[in-house]
């Protein structure tokens, strides 16, 4: 037994080279059919991702059914037509882009079961998904237990950071640092009044706001105040700022009760003219449902509208719309979506691989020059360089720029002082 | 804080102005369902769906008009709201028909069933209206407020909405306590085989209560656009509420749901307005549960033989 054993062991690196070399023969054959320039696919795809000579296929996984739907199909849009324009362009390492779509159903399991779906079976490249962060949280250990790669389009909390996502929309501090620096000193606000519905990213970008208010600039919080997400009734609270008068309303409310909100604070008389108001959670979507009329005048912070004035934008906003039509508007997340599949397409042709480690470590530092709201960067910590915008609202849904951060925003989601 | 005498009497003023707007929001939400599941004894989970249908009717009505009649634009809400309760009843007569009365003596299949529904109403809508939430104009005189004097300020829409309700509320108890239709709707439900012996059609009075049910909850809806989202899914964001009122009120007694009403909304308006808002409803919450507890049958009951 034992000779016989050894005499495999003698043998069989001559076989296996023999065989690696029969093997590789019909891949001989394909070669001039292969598009022009493109690497041999065992070259740079050395760990079965569904990668072919001529195809790669990455995943869309959003909620397109359920309550998150209004909010997601803005980002699978976004994504669909960056998807076709990178395939029109010539492809990703001279392959063209499949897609396979999920839904998310607004259900946080079942997000993390369509990743692991996405990631075991159909070995995708990429995916692109998520929105709240319940649904990232959900999905983050199928992507580090299985090596993928997410690019997660929301503006979120902070507060996480891994090498199996990158972040293309603003962390916390990104988003409100530069906007209450702002509003401090255009509007010399000296009082605020927290508002938020009750779940994790309002209540931890008010901490930050609050402690950047109180700490910072040493100015005043005079109330804070977290609504349960269906809540359709602010008369009380609106009440309750009209006693306290405060000079800016901060209010991250989402969904469906912001439509409430704005048309309750509009009927009781608020002039938002009048009454400085800032939001972080009201982009154009959200705006069709609350109309302009009611919103008009006040201000919001982000990093992208869809009015901005530059030359990437101005390519951008008719494409989206010949493809989705017409009456179609474009939120900050929605074009934070659209930067997914190009950043994983530079980041790829930067690793000159498609394999997960590489494209995770080549992250850092890569451009995309051709991006809407400008020029962005990924940091060290997978989130982006990006400026931060204060908008206006106008009457017909728009939002007028009225201040842009001289320099890229750091992205910090890990804020000392700030937690 | 310091706060001068008048600013906090009218704060109080607008308080308690707050307050009866949610009351009446509360008692148009609850009223079909009231019917429905405390006369009938059907539990419709689609309630909530019932009312979106009602603020759809009011959008596409809204569209209507700016395209056609832009001169009438003024009072088309009316017009919306009576289009939003005949789509409204006939879509519940089509159910009552096709689905409900396969169910009368399974009470809790009943719940599956308008729960199944609702998620197919809710998908129907997302593939007609598409998942985002649409904006549904109102005229200019709706907007705003009356500033009954500096500091006291009082909102149209809720003024809309509380005279609204006390029109459907007086309709609704004349329609079952003083005409002949409602004698035959409260027989049926005391007692259905004698209502039926006595020769009342005991089918065609279900199918049109089940059918005025969802019609109020269709203005209900058309209502809510004036303060609320219209989206596929924000029945949601009232079913619970509305459920709320109806079973701490007692289900079979109309009279019990407005005074459940009335308790809730002022008990939340107020905790709301001292404590933050997820606190309050919390509160709210406490206190009924408490209540139910100590009274399983609601705040008031019919007193009638089983």
């Amino acid at each position: 037994m034992a000779s016989r054993d050894q005499r495999s062991d003698l043998q069989s690196p001559f076989r296996r080279k023999l065989l690696a070399g029969m093997a590789a023969l019909p891949a001989v054959s394909l070669l001039p059919r292969r598009a022009f320039g493109a690497a041999a696919t065992a070259a740079v795809n050395t760990t079965g991702l569904a990668v072919t000579d001529d195809t790669v296929t990455v995943g869309i996984l959003h909620s397109v059914t359920g309550t998150m739907a209004i909010s997601e199909t803005g980002s699978v849009e976004a994504e669909k037509l960056a998807i076709d324009q990178i395939n029109a362009s010539g492809g990703v390492l001279g392959r063209q882009i499949k897609f396979i779509q999920e839904d998310g159903a607004s259900d946080w399991p079942t997000f993390a079961e369509k990743a692991k779906k996405l990631l075991v079976n159909d070995k995708v490249a990429a995916v692109m998904g998520c929105w709240t962060s319940a649904s990232r949280k959900a999905v983050l250990p199928v992507f580090e237990q299985y090596n993928g790669m997410l690019y997660y389009p929301t503006f979120y909390e902070g507060l996480e950071q891994s090498k199996n996502v990158i972040y293309t929309g603003q962390e916390a501090t990104q988003q409100i640092l530069a906007g209450l620096d702002w509003v401090v000193k255009e509007k010399n606000a000296k009082t605020f009044y927290l508002l938020g519905s009750d779940y994790i990213w309002p209540r931890t970008s008010n901490k930050i706001a609050r402690k950047h208010i109180e700490n910072v600039k040493q100015l005043k919080v005079v109330g804070e105040e977290y609504f349960p997400l269906s809540s359709t009734q602010f008369n009380s609270v609106i009440n309750k700022i009209k006693l306290t008068k405060p000079d800016v309303i901060y209010a991250i409310i989402v969904g469906g009760s912001n439509v409430a909100f704005y048309k309750q604070l509009n009927a009781a008389g608020i002039d938002l003219n009048k009454q400085t108001l800032m939001t972080i959670s009201v982009t154009e979507d959200e705006i069709l449902g609350i109309g302009g009329e009611n919103i008009v005048g006040a201000y919001a912070c982000m990093k992208y509208f869809e009015s901005l004035d530059n030359p990437n934008n101005k390519a951008f906003v008719p494409a989206f719309k010949k493809m989705w039509g017409e009456t179609s508007v474009i939120g900050d997340v929605t074009q934070a979506a659209y930067l997914g599949p190009w950043l994983w397409k530079l980041t790829v042709e930067k690793a000159g691989s498609f394999d997960i480690d590489k494209v995770a470590e080549a992250s850092p530092g890569v451009e995309f020059k051709g991006a809407p709201e400008g020029y962005v960067r990924i940091h060290e910590n997978h989130h982006l360089w990006s400026k931060t915008r204060v908008g206006r609202a106008r009457a017909d849904g728009q939002y007028d720029l009225v201040y842009e951060t001289a320099d890229l925003m750091e992205p910090n989601p890990f804020p000392k002082g700030y937690q | 804080m310091d706060y001068s005498l008048s600013d906090l009497g009218s704060i109080f003023v607008m308080q308690a102005f707050a307050g009866l707007i949610l009351f009446s929001v509360f008692v148009l939400m609850a009223l079909g369902l009231a019917i429905i599941f405390g006369q009938m004894g059907v539990i419709n989970m689609a309630h909530g769906e019932f009312m979106i249908l009602g603020a759809y009717v009011t959008f596409l009505c809204a569209r209507g008009f700016q395209t056609y009649l832009p001169s009438l634009f003024g009072i088309y809400f009316f017009v919306a709201m009576a289009l939003a309760f005949v789509a409204a009843g006939a879509l519940g007569m089509l159910v009552e028909w096709a689905l409900i009365r396969h169910l009368y003596r399974r009470p809790l299949d009943t719940l599956l069933a308008t729960w199944g529904l609702s998620l197919i109403l809710q998908q129907v809508y997302r593939s007609v209206f598409g998942a985002r939430e649409v904006g549904v104009e109102l005229p200019k005189w709706m907007m705003g407020s009356i500033n009954a004097s500096d500091t006291v300020e009082i909102q149209i829409n809720g003024l809309f909405v509380m005279g609204l309700t006390t029109l459907i509320t007086a309709s609704v108890f004349f329609l079952l306590f003083r005409s002949g239709w409602g004698k035959q709707v409260r027989a049926v439900v005391q007692n259905r085989v004698m209502a039926g012996a006595v020769g009342i059609n005991t089918e065609k009075i279900d199918r049109y209560t089940f059918a005025i049910g969802c019609g109020i909850a269709g203005i209900a809806g058309s209502a809510f656009t004036m303060i609320g989202s219209t989206s596929p899914t924000a029945g949601q964001s009232y079913i619970v509420d509305t459920f709320l009122v109806v079973v701490f009120g007692g289900t079979q007694s109309l009279f019990g749901t407005i005074a459940s009403a009335l308790t809730i909304s002022q008990a939340q308006s107020t905790l709301e307005f001292f404590l933050s808002g997820s606190m309050a409803k919390v509160f709210t919450l406490l206190t009924v549960v408490g209540i139910l507890m100590l009274r399983p049958q609601g705040l008031f009951v019919l007193k009638i033989r089983r």
